[in-house]
């Protein structure tokens, strides 16, 4: 079946119209090709939708079911109004790291874009949720869907219980501190559904158990020497608000925790995309480029086809520079494409630069040291391992430092002999979320006094929080019930003090909005 | 292999839900908008629907992130004259800033306007949330053309379609335990009795009755499965009745002076205000006629053509628009079965002579009949004769009766609301 495949030298269609059966066609021309490579993928399930099924997906964070929540309905009239107006065209596609690994084909899009987006998100996207680490240890592709509509299924549940109101009050909340709802490095256990409902049960009940200890506050015997030398609650800083909030947070009922959980769970389930944006695309990018080139050498597509194909390739990979009004932060997938492809370049023809900067892949099997770059790495690793001279010359890389203590900015490393290595260790550092995303963790609760909760932030390069930062407290305040207070520090040094509600106001005010849900 | 699905058939409106709690969050923000948007809209486009823009950071979801200040390192590309160890003033903030980290703030805050569209149907939902025709009492059956289909338990006989399987099943097997009871208890005797011989010790045992015995059975068993599995009329049918839907009729009056004293930008105001009523009415209820009546000197039953748009000057008699209506409810709308309801707008001009006359129509021969009654009086100036008569008929009819005043086009959408606002019954 191999051979009679790769000899016919017949292109698999001619014209730009689409249909099932062609389709089908080039998914087998592509998955034949893919295995050639060595691409080990889920199996996939191909969707053919229309424009409108596409803006739903794009609103519910590509998830095929989601739970109901005002902010979904807000990026959906967005997009709405964006695509009526021709702002913006969709997305290719929408690829969901589940198994089987589902893609969306639109509809209006042409056999070129549509066999683009298959070798793209079904075999680019697909191998790399298959193979890289991150995915393997903190998701777990085959429960994902599951999970999802258990999640649906009991906010509903909620909503009918308890009201919409006070629901989505929560869930904003949560929402708020969806990033601070991950565990960066502990793995988690993947649960199906079933077992997720059986376990819920129990959460309940032991919560409350837990609960009642730690909050105790009948006076024991003798407890006059025990409070003198008080431990610390937390003992160790949590970096996990969301989590310590689940199981700690005194007023909370049994449902608003569970709430709670999921919104954590899809937090951690979006972590890993997160932090390999550069990596995922430029794979991708890299394969959909590599088959769909092979398929137009072995004869499989025409000249207008690879034409069409080159033209949105083109366009997708564009970095405009920073001095251009389209400049925002670098293409993901032009840095990821571009990496991939040099590597490809070391593999094959190495020079002499090659040799002395990546003296172990310089000249290797590229096919194995691409694998191996996808499967071990996240964006950060991966750049300070991967990036080549050579792409930070093409791309004309350089770094500036802008410290408020200087009257101007400076310019740093740039794509030379001296800049190379911090350049690339500076790029490397910027995607690391760590640093993108301020340190906040939860460093004490006074268990015996007024139940407050006290957040550290640890300064990255003096860099203080943002203007939402208060608004945020609000959000932490309702879920936590008690006063909330966070500190900015430098060093040992406290630069800035957050409170909720803020000293000296009237408190009363403050707590009977708490439950009042409303756009904060 | 790859599973190839078409979806395009699937529901596509799975974002409604969360459109909706959208729209139900920011209430306050679109009904402020949709508020002003009807004052400032023309008559002809009441009824579209309406962009509505919400600022920015109201819409916010607040998360911790960076701000700006501090140590910023930055990777970019594109570079084309810079080397190591230049430096770039800072663009776009020209004063220097305050040393140490929590002095940046944004200036900038970004005011961004996010603007969306509603459709007519939301805007009209929002425009008139909350109105209601006052004192809609009388329900009747109204025409045959509204009928709701309801189910009525089972019949024997109906349309494939519509067959009760679980039903059917059950009547079928109902009736296979009725015909064959007797032949059953006979065919366990028959057994008994058989058993029994069979046990027999072969030397005491009687074949002839043995064989009798089986044939006996058999021809049982095979009359027992003789029975059919199912009949005709074992079929039961799910049974659907039309029912007749009774809804409430109402019929609106809307009287408007086109005499010379009205002027171009009264008449105007007037007639927003009935379109606005328009709107409402066809809107709200579905059996509403209108009767649209005109009058200077005289009155006259016009089509809504004619009311809205053409022009007719001359003195004012404001009875006579009153008479006309008693008239034509007393023809065409009995108060039996009718609700209904006038409004009127005026400048206030009336001749002099007339206002009581149309005090009295209105005590005696209107206001006993009708729901609700409504003026409006469009003018900057000071009340005349006309306002003062009204104001005893509110005092006989507080409940059915009400007056407003409109000075300028910014007052008819709230003293329109003022009018029709829902009443929480007391």
């Amino acid at each position: 079946m191999l051979d009679t495949a790769i000899n016919t030298k017949q292109p698999i269609s001619t014209t730009s119209e689409w249909t099932f059966e062609l389709i089908q066609e080039y998914d087998r021309e592509i998955a034949l090709l893919a295995k050639e490579f060595g691409l080990d993928t889920y199996p996939n399930q191909i969707e053919v939708i229309s424009s409108e099924q596409m803006m739903d997906a794009y609103s519910s964070v590509g998830m095929p079911v989601g739970y109901n929540h005002w902010s979904f309905g807000k990026q959906f009239i967005s997009v709405e109004n964006n695509y009526q107006r021709g702002l913006m065209g969709l997305a290719y596609e929408i690829v969901i790291n589940s198994n089987p690994c589902i893609a969306y084909l639109m509809e209006e899009n042409t056999m070129t874009m549509q066999a683009l987006v298959i070798a793209h998100a079904s075999y680019g996207h697909n191998s790399f949720f298959k193979g890289n680490y991150l995915f393997r240890t903190w998701t777990d592709a085959s429960s994902i869907i599951d999970y999802l509509l258990f999640a649906k299924n009991y906010i509903a549940r909620c909503e009918e219980r308890h009201g919409v109101d006070e629901v989505e009050a929560l869930l904003d909340s949560c929402h708020a501190l969806m990033n601070y709802g991950v565990d960066r490095y502990k793995r988690p256990y993947p649960i199906s559904a079933h077992e997720e409902e059986r376990r819920q049960k129990e959460r309940e009940e032991y919560r409350q158990r837990q609960l009642n200890d730690l909050w105790r506050t009948i006076p024991k015997m003798g407890d006059a020497e025990e409070q003198a030398q008080q431990h610390r609650f937390p003992e160790e800083p949590q970096e996990n608000i969301l989590y310590f909030i689940e199981k700690n947070a005194p007023l909370l009922e049994n449902w608003q925790r569970e709430l709670v959980r999921i919104v954590r769970k899809l937090a951690q389930y979006f972590y890993p995309q997160r932090q390999t944006q550069v990596m995922n695309e430029g794979w991708a990018t890299f394969w959909h480029y590599t088959l769909l080139n092979e398929l137009h050498a072995r004869g499989k597509v025409t000249d207008g086809f690879i034409l069409e194909f080159l033209q949105s390739h083109t366009s997708v990979i564009y970095q405009p520079p920073y001095d251009s009004p389209y400049y925002n932060g670098i293409n993901p997938y032009a840095l990821g494409f571009s990496i991939f492809t040099d590597l490809r370049r070391i593999c094959e023809n190495p020079t002499e630069e090659d040799r002395a900067w990546f003296p172990d892949i310089a000249g290797s099997n590229w096919k194995e040291t691409l694998q191996f770059a996808m499967r071990d790495f996240k964006d950060e690793s991966f750049i300070l391992q991967f990036l080549s001279p050579k792409v930070m010359r093409d791309m004309k890389l350089f770094c500036i430092s802008d410290d408020d203590r200087e009257k101007e900015i400076e310019v740093g490393a740039i794509h030379n002999e001296e800049g190379y290595r911090e350049l690339r260790a500076k790029l490397a550092g910027q995607y690391n979320l760590g640093n993108r995303e301020p340190n906040i963790q939860v460093y004490s609760v006074d268990t015996r006094g007024d139940r407050s909760i006290t957040l550290h932030h640890t300064q990255h390069q003096r860099r203080p929080l943002g203007k939402d930062t208060s608004e945020v407290l609000r959000h932490l305040h309702r879920l936590w019930g008690f006063d909330v207070h966070l500190h900015s520090l430098n060093g040992d040094e406290i630069t800035a003090s957050f409170h909720c509600p803020e000293l000296g106001r009237d408190r009363s005010e403050d707590e009977e909005s708490m439950l009042v849900p409303k756009p904060i | 292999m790859s599973y190839i699905v078409d979806r395009r058939l699937n529901g596509k409106k799975k974002s409604t839900v969360n459109r909706q709690r959208f729209l139900r969050r920011y209430k306050s923000h679109i009904k402020k908008a949709v508020g002003e948007a009807m004052n400032s809209r023309s008559i002809t486009d009441m009824g579209n629907g309406e962009k509505i823009s919400i600022p920015t950071r109201d819409l916010n979801e607040p998360i911790f992130s960076n701000g700006r200040g501090g140590h910023m390192e930055q990777v970019l590309p594109g570079n084309k004259e810079f080397v190591t160890g230049d430096r770039i003033p800072r663009p776009g903030q020209g004063q220097g800033q305050g040393s140490g980290g929590s002095g940046a703030s944004d200036s900038g805050e970004g005011m961004d306007e996010f603007v969306f569209q509603i459709s007519q149907e939301e805007f009209l939902d929002f425009m008139f949330e909350g109105l209601e025709l006052p004192n809609m009492v009388k329900r009747k059956l109204a025409g045959n053309d509204s009928f709701q289909v309801v189910r009525a338990g089972f019949c024997n006989e109906g349309s494939p379609g519509r067959l009760n399987v679980v039903r059917s099943m059950r009547a079928a097997n109902a009736r296979r335990i009725a015909l064959s009871g007797g032949k059953r208890r006979n065919l366990k005797l028959l057994e008994k009795e058989l058993e029994q011989e069979e046990t027999k010790d072969p030397a005491l045992r009687d074949q002839r009755k043995v064989d009798q015995l089986r044939l006996q059975v058999e021809d049982l068993r095979s009359r027992i499965k003789r029975i059919p599995f199912l009949d005709d009329f074992d079929l039961k049918y799910n049974l659907l009745v039309k029912q007749p839907r009774p809804s409430s009729k109402a019929v609106m009056f809307c009287l408007m002076d086109v005499s010379g004293s009205m002027n171009q930008a009264t008449k105007d105001m007037a007639k927003r205000f009935f379109l606005l009523l328009y709107l409402f009415l066809q809107r709200s209820y579905e059996y509403t006629e209108v009767v649209f009546i005109r009058h200077h000197t005289s009155a006259k039953e016009v089509d809504e053509q004619e009311f809205f748009y053409s022009r007719e000057t001359g003195g004012t008699i404001v009875s006579s628009a009153l008479k006309m209506m008693r008239d034509i409810m007393r023809e065409r709308y009995p108060a039996s079965e009718w609700n209904i309801y006038g409004a009127q707008a005026s400048d206030g001009d009336n001749w002099n002579d007339d206002s009581s006359t149309c005090h009295k129509i209105l005590i005696d021969d209107i206001m006993p009949h009708v729901q609700y009654y409504s003026y409006v009086e469009i003018t900057p100036r000071d009340h005349q004769a006309l306002w003062d008569e009204y104001r005893s008929v509110e005092q006989v009819f507080p409940e059915h009766f009400a007056m407003e005043q409109i000075v300028d086009v910014g007052d008819i959408y709230p003293v329109f609301r003022q009018l029709f606002t829902q009443k929480v019954a007391a």
